[in-house]
């Protein structure tokens, strides 16, 4: 046991000058100004010289019902978000995973890590091109369909599910993708030996042993996009009124920092509370 | 329980004939070893039996019924694999239990199905355990329990040993064999290790370059391999090349020997194998002449092995070496440099085609 201790300690000292510029960048980027803006959450206001300390911003998120409801909203965004980016990501990362090999899997591969390459601002105004009436798609449905169709979706809310559906999915296809490749394709062979159909593969073998990768993918999704403001903004005009474009008013427009540090950590307790009432069933997936 | 007939199968992976024109019938309730290299076509032939790959031409029947087109989940085969591909995420029971489910079999049935299969596994209290939980030898042989509970018309093993240390496969040997007896199944192993062939298996299939090269049962094809590839590949061999002259042989290194007993070959080259336990090994006498027509070669020992109970001897014979393996106790050990002469009963001579 005093060897085990011994090595412990050797290895952490070892270990510390790799350890440190990562914690170090860590300490600096994100607890100083969040705890920054702690105290922000808690002034009265920004431009006294002699502010002083209250928790009227946090008690303004339950004396107006609108914040509530714009975060509901934002939930709700952010499962449905979640759940098209499963349906959408999960048979491409099997495919990817389980059926293409060698050059055609690097191909496709490319293709979908290609948003990332790009910035994402540049990504969600090329959507509205596509989207708006007369745009891209309006243009080639009309040259296609027999019969005439408007399509406008530019300031709507399926617009802004559209665009952060694009700009996510790329996260839900990676991390099925790394736990569909991790499961032996013997395992596969053996279930079929058995006499199973390829739909009770899929949901007694494939599923339970990808599942890590579908929650990780879904945690990754979900968390951004319940505070997204810049596919709301940009694509979804009035439709995209959200909390996180509500924080982004207050710190841009409004200028009131505290009330918008105050929604901000709400939403961070929020997040935090789902993902723990969501804790046992990710303990038991992974 | 059935009889496999394999006829003129075909499979190519590009340019690369994998199973090259293979035809080879399974016995009902035999027990079957596919020896070979690795990149021989053993596995792929035993892919195709499972309906995992499908032939490019030929028929696979299984009990006369054609079945190189029925998929995998619809051929009633049990299969063990390699790495066992026990499914992580489950208990040993449900493991087992898999197959029956999917068959449509519920509770009672099941459990008790799973438990005698267990029991004849030798793993009855190991139900609930996860596979991680287990030994190498504690999974092949819930691979095996898997394998066989749902009564499989055939069960095939791809190399089902080879993750386990030596004395371990030996066990597990005799366990398989006395599993397969139990059960009566149809079982064909595959497998590149020539011992475990030898040992475990009532007929074996040699494979090379996607060909059959010999098949029958092993003492038939140890004493009588019918090339050079079968004798070395199964077992060691000297193999000796030299000239049919007057109904004797010449070989190379000068030395004239007794023809095979089965040979009528009358003139022309000609390669033999001689097993090195049937090669006798004695001290030269000095200054005796062995009588004409006798086999006997003179050499000088060059290298020995010593393995316990017997010892293995390189022995230079005129430029080419000869192996032959002396148990001790029954001769003196010869040290290196000693002059000797070598002989072997003309019947144990093989003529290789």
């Amino acid at each position: 046991m005093a060897v085990t201790g011994m090595t412990r300690t050797n290895g952490l000292k070892k270990a510390l000058p790799l350890l440190l510029p990562a914690y170090g960048w860590l300490t600096l980027a994100i607890f100083l100004p969040l705890s920054a803006m702690v105290y922000f959450s808690l002034l009265t206001t920004m431009s006294s010289t002699t502010p002083s300390l209250t928790l009227a911003n946090y008690a303004a998120f339950f004396s107006d019902p609108l914040y509530a409801v714009l975060l509901l909203r934002s939930v709700k965004l952010a499962l449905l978000v979640m759940m098209i980016c499963v349906v959408i990501g999960f048979p491409a990362a099997y495919v990817l995973a389980k059926i293409f090999k060698g050059r055609a899997r690097e191909a496709i591969f490319l293709i979908v890590i290609l948003p990332f390459w790009s910035n994402s601002l540049v990504r969600v105004f090329s959507w509205s091109m596509v989207l708006r009436e007369g745009g891209i798609l309006d243009v080639v449905l009309n040259a296609i369909l027999p019969f005439k169709v408007s399509v406008d979706l530019m300031y709507s809310y399926p617009a802004v599910v559209i665009g952060l559906v694009h700009s996510y999915l790329p996260y839900m296809v990676l991390t099925c993708y790394l736990s569909l490749q991790a499961i032996d394709d013997a395992l596969i062979d053996a279930a079929r030996s058995l006499g199973a159909s390829r739909t009770t593969i899929l949901r007694r073998v494939i599923a339970p042993l990808a599942l890590p990768g579908v929650l990780a993918g879904s945690a990754l999704i979900f968390i951004p996009v319940i505070g997204s403001f810049m596919e709301p903004r940009i694509l979804g005009g009035r439709g995209g009124t959200l909390y996180g474009t509500v924080i982004e008013d207050q710190f841009t427009a409004v200028y009131n920092w505290p009330l918008g540090a105050a929604l901000s950590f709400i939403l961070l307790a929020v997040v935090l509370a789902i993902l723990l009432a969501a804790a046992p069933v990710l303990r038991k997936a992974a | 329980m059935a009889r496999v007939e394999v006829q003129n199968v075909q499979r190519a992976f590009g340019d690369h004939k994998a199973v090259d024109d293979v035809s080879i019938t399974f016995e009902d309730g035999g027990f079957y070893a596919l020896l070979g290299p690795s990149g021989s076509g053993k596995t792929t032939l035993l892919r195709m039996i499972a309906g995992f790959e499908f032939p490019d031409s030929g028929s696979i029947r299984i009990d006369g019924a054609a079945v190189e087109t029925v998929p995998a989940n619809k051929r009633r085969i049990g299969m063990v694999f390699q790495n066992y591909a026990l499914f992580p995420h489950m208990s040993v029971a449900a493991n087992v239990a898999f197959g029956l489910e999917v068959s449509g079999q519920k509770g009672k049935d099941v459990r008790r199905a799973v438990s005698e299969v267990l029991d004849l596994v030798q793993l009855g209290d190991f139900g609930k355990r996860r596979p991680h939980q287990l030994s190498g030898g504690q999974r092949q042989r819930v691979a095996l329990a898997r394998a066989i509970v749902t009564k499989p018309r055939v069960l095939l093993l791809d190399e089902p040993l080879s993750a386990l240390d030596k004395a371990l496969r030996t066990t597990m040997q005799g366990e398989l064999k006395r599993i397969q007896r139990e059960v009566g199944v149809t079982t064909i192993f595959v497998t590149h290790d020539q011992d475990e062939a030898l040992s475990i298996a009532d007929q074996i299939g040699i494979l090379k370059d996607g060909r059959i090269v010999q098949s029958g049962a092993p003492e038939e094809i140890y004493d009588r391999p019918n090339s050079e590839f079968a004798a070395t590949f199964l077992g060691d061999a000297n193999i000796l090349d030299g000239t049919v002259v007057e109904g004797r042989l010449r070989l190379d290194n000068g030395a004239v020997v007794a023809l095979p007993l089965d040979s009528t070959q009358t003139s022309g080259r000609m390669r033999c194998a001689i097993r090195p336990e049937r090669v006798r090994l004695a001290v030269r006498n000095a200054g005796g002449r062995a009588e004409p027509g006798a086999t006997v070669v003179w050499g000088t020992v060059r290298r020995r092995l010593f393995s316990g109970s017997f010892s293995r001897y390189a022995v230079d014979c005129g430029g080419s070496e000869l192996q032959a393996i002396a148990q001790r106790g029954a001769t003196r050990d010869l040290a290196i440099g000693t002059e000797v002469e070598l002989s072997w009963d003309r019947r144990d001579l093989i003529a290789l085609s």
